[in-house]
């Protein structure tokens, strides 16, 4: 059915919380496009038959065909669509970086703003979730075990295309909730925890075991894994072990990685009133780096009480690695940008508390190998911030514990787990890896892509 | 769910409880942690793995009560589960080699020394136990130290049991009487390891030290557990607990360890006025 074209150069806004109220609450910021606002939005879509911005997107979601279902107010027929290629539609309609992705590409951004494509694909998805009475089905087993390390996005992935294909599927968590990122890292105002939850449940209801509190590399092997009847292993351990500056002052008090102090808040429920977990109740706080840790960071920081919160980051704004959104939303909360600054120091008092952030100012270089203009110090311009908490959000690695317990696989110097690309293959038989525990911190999109890849060379491998 | 099947007061605020969990049981050595959640919403706490039985498959803990989560372990009876008990974290103490050691433990401390003195004296290493205590009330573990220990020395802070004063009393005393040492091992409060270290830098005896600091995940995640050791950061939960006493920087460890206090102190009321209200129910 041909629609009536909808030609207005700006996207329909997303309605969102009143920065004023939001900067002090947990709940979702962004609130999600009505119905009416969808089916709107949908008719900006030309409907471009080479589909730039399904090139754009890292799992190819034929884009201009949901988009064309949503207009029509099919919105079961959208879903079924992008099913086809993901697995976690209102999750990744949420977070994904999708002006780095498919909108970049949308040829309605050329004159004007690109289609709200990520803001449709949430809209399908939670139109889904609120609709769908359908219990997923679960299917015949086909006799085959497999086993996943890590229910993050890339092994919940793995798990779920496997569990549809008929595998016995069992994914082994350390920590006690599923969910990896998704629950212990990307707060409740991004993402719902509920959410998530509610794809941990549909994946439970195909037949897929999580067993929580399993650190594989202690409690078992891989090659232990192998021993119990597993026939492929695919781990999806992410990326989790903070970095630190190594400069002075770091083990002060006060002084947190950004994992600690999103785990406290997120994983451990410290934001809510009668929670058991400690935190510190930061007055004024700095965060360092630009991604979109560093933005989720200095975001809860606020919620919790802060009267002051500062990104502190070594390039300018227009480096700034996180969601564009993000940092719109982040300075509508009164969260102060210090670009072009570099901490030298924590300075703390004599009860071993943070006191002051020493810092340099930055200017910008020759752009470097990677093509971005690094920055060098300038001269003489050391200033200090008045603080007392400083949360360190400069990147993560693969945690070691399963490359040191796994003999034969093949890491890099990075410590990110070394595949064929492609398929996910590691360098031991049966063993396939994806996420940021191959590419090192990377997107939930990725994760997710890399899962549902691994997933298919692991039927393939064992249907031989 | 794990389950508790034995429970035995061992002091006035030491317990013990044996666990089922058998595949930790299989892997655990002595040195490893656990980490357990007494229920939904609490709090995670690493405790050491004080005693393990690969056949029956359970794990032994020894926690003192000391605030709000031990308290919440502590309400829970023999039959009663825990809701998580993730393990054996952290690396294994080292053994290898070992012919003469001096286990020292203070409070505590001593159920985190007890498994390693017995695994010293299992591989035929001659042991010497020095263990302290604040009073004659609150020593734990003597029996079974004395089963493993060719020496053992008690010492009470106030002299109600054993030899009044502290373990590096004892400790100098047994080196001065012509005991070398291949290593001492010292577990107990951060203050008491860092004065063993000071002694035992003094005779250039190498000492091992089994550090707590505040973790949540164990598993190298958070970078809570971060010590400074000559120099370097080392996340305790999987670079250590043991680290050479020599090189550790104690001072910050304390410091650290303070960080919660004043939450700590208001979750400790609010679990007793809870227990209260049961009890007047
Ligand atoms: C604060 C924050 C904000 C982010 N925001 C965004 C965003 O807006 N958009 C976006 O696209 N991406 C974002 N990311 C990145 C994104 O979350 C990750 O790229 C993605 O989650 C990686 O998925 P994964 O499945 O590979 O790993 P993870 O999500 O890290 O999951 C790995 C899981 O494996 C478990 N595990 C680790 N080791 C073991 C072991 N030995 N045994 C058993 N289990 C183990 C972990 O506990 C964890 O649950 C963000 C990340 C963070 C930290
Ligand atoms: C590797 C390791 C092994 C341990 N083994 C034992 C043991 O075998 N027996 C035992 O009784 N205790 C042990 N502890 C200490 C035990 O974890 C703490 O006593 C416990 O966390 C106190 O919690 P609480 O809520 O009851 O008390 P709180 O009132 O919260 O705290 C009291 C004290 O415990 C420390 N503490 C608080 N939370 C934590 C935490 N999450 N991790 C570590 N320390 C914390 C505080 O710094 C404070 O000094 C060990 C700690 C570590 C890190
Ligand atoms: S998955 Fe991400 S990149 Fe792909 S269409 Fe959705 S929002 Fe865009
Ligand atoms: S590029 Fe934009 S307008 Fe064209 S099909 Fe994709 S979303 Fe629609
Ligand atoms: S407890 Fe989190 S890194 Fe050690």
């Amino acid at each position: 059915m041909a629609v009536q074209r909808n030609m207005n150069p700006k996207r329909c806004p997303m309605p969102v919380q009143d920065p004023a109220v939001r900067r002090r609450n947990f709940d979702e910021v962004a609130l999600g496009y009505t119905y009416d606002m969808a089916v709107e939005e949908a008719k900006r879509c030309l409907n471009c038959p080479t589909k730039p911005c399904t090139t754009a997107c890292p799992v190819s979601i034929n884009i201009p065909a949901f988009i064309e279902k949503v207009a029509n107010e099919d919105m079961e027929g959208a879903y079924q669509i992008i099913a086809q290629s993901s697995s976690l539609p209102a999750v990744c309609g949420r977070v994904c970086p999708q002006e780095k992705q498919c909108e970049s590409q949308c040829v309605r951004g050329k004159k004007g703003e690109s289609v709200g494509i990520g803001r449709l694909e949430r809209f399908v998805a939670d139109y889904h979730r609120e609709h769908c009475t359908e219990q997923p089905v679960r299917p015949t087993l086909n006799g085959h075990k497999v086993a996943i390390i890590g229910a993050g996005p890339s092994g919940l992935t793995a798990a779920g295309d496997l569990a549809k294909l008929g595998y016995d599927v069992t994914i082994y968590e350390a920590l006690h909730v599923a969910g990896g990122v998704l629950v212990y890292g990307i707060p409740e105002f991004r993402l719902p925890k509920i959410i998530v939850q509610k794809e941990i449940d549909n994946l439970k209801a195909l037949g897929v075991k999580i067993e929580t509190n399993m650190v594989i590399g202690k409690i078992l092997t891989i090659d232990e894994l192998f021993e119990m009847g597993n026939e492929a292993v695919y781990i999806g351990s992410g990326a989790g072990l903070p970095r630190f500056m190594n400069i002075p002052g770091e083990s002060l008090k006060g002084v947190y990685s950004a994992n600690e102090y999103l785990t406290r808040i997120n994983l451990m429920k410290a934001y809510k009133k009668d929670s058991k977990t400690p935190i510190k109740h930061s007055k004024k706080v700095a965060v360092v780096g630009g991604g979109n840790v560093a933005m989720d960071a200095a975001r809860s920081a606020m919620r919790m009480g802060a009267e002051e919160v500062s990104i502190v980051y070594r390039r300018g704004m227009e480096e700034l690695p996180a969601r564009k959104e993000e940092v719109e939303h982040a300075q509508e909360e009164g969260i102060i940008f210090r670009t072009l600054s570099n901490p030298v120091e924590v300075l703390g008092n004599e009860q071993g508390e943070v006191c002051g952030l020493k810092c340099v100012e930055m200017e910008l270089g020759e752009p470097d190998v990677s093509g971005r203009r690094s920055p060098i110090v300038k001269e003489n311009s050391e200033f200090v911030l008045d603080i007392d908490t400083m949360i360190m959000a400069i990147g993560t690695s693969p945690n070691p514990l399963i490359r040191s317990t796994t003999p034969g696989l093949t890491v890099n110097k990075r410590g990110c787990i070394v595949t064929d690309g492609e398929n996910g293959l590691t360098s031991r038989e049966g063993v396939y890896a994806g996420g940021d525990a191959v590419t090192g911190a990377a997107t939930v999109i990725l994760a997710m892509g890399a899962g549902k890849a691994a997933a298919k060379a692991i039927d393939e491998y064992l249907q031989k | 769910m794990y389950k508790i099947v034995r429970k035995k007061v061992l002091n006035p605020t030491v317990s013990l409880m044996e666990i089922e969990a058998p595949l930790i049981a299989r892997k655990a050595e002595p040195g490893q942690f656990i980490i357990f959640r007494a229920k939904e919403d609490s709090e995670r706490v690493p405790l050491t793995i004080a005693d393990f039985d690969r056949e029956k498959g359970t794990v032994t803990i020894i926690y003192q009560i000391v605030g709000g989560s031990t308290m919440e372990l502590d309400s829970l009876q023999e039959g009663d589960s825990l809701q998580d008990f993730v393990g054996p974290l952290g690396r294994p103490s080292e053994t290898d080699g070992l012919k003469k050691v001096a286990v020292v433990g203070g409070g505590v401390g001593c159920a985190i020394a007890y498994p390693l003195a017995k695994k010293l004296s299992a591989l035929g290493c001659e042991v010497h136990s020095i263990v302290g205590f604040r009073n004659k009330d609150l020593v734990i573990l003597e029996d079974e130290f004395r089963a493993v220990s060719s020496e053992l020395r008690i010492m009470t802070d106030d002299g109600s049991y054993g030899t009044k004063g502290l373990v590096t009393n004892a400790l100098e005393t047994l080196i001065q009487e012509g005991n070398q040492y291949d290593e001492v091992i010292a577990i107990g409060p951060v203050i008491m390891m860092k004065f063993v270290c000071l002694l035992t830098k003094k005779y250039n005896i190498k000492t091992i030290v089994s550090m707590n600091p505040i973790m949540i995940d164990g598993t190298g995640m958070c970078g809570g557990c971060r010590l400074t050791v000559g120099g370097e950061t080392k996340f305790a939960c999987v670079d250590g607990p043991d680290f050479d006493g020599h090189l550790v920087d104690f001072d910050e460890a304390m410091h650290r360890g303070t960080m919660y206090k004043e939450f700590e102190l208001h979750a400790r009321e609010a679990s007793c006025n809870l227990l209260n209200k049961k009890e007047d129910a």
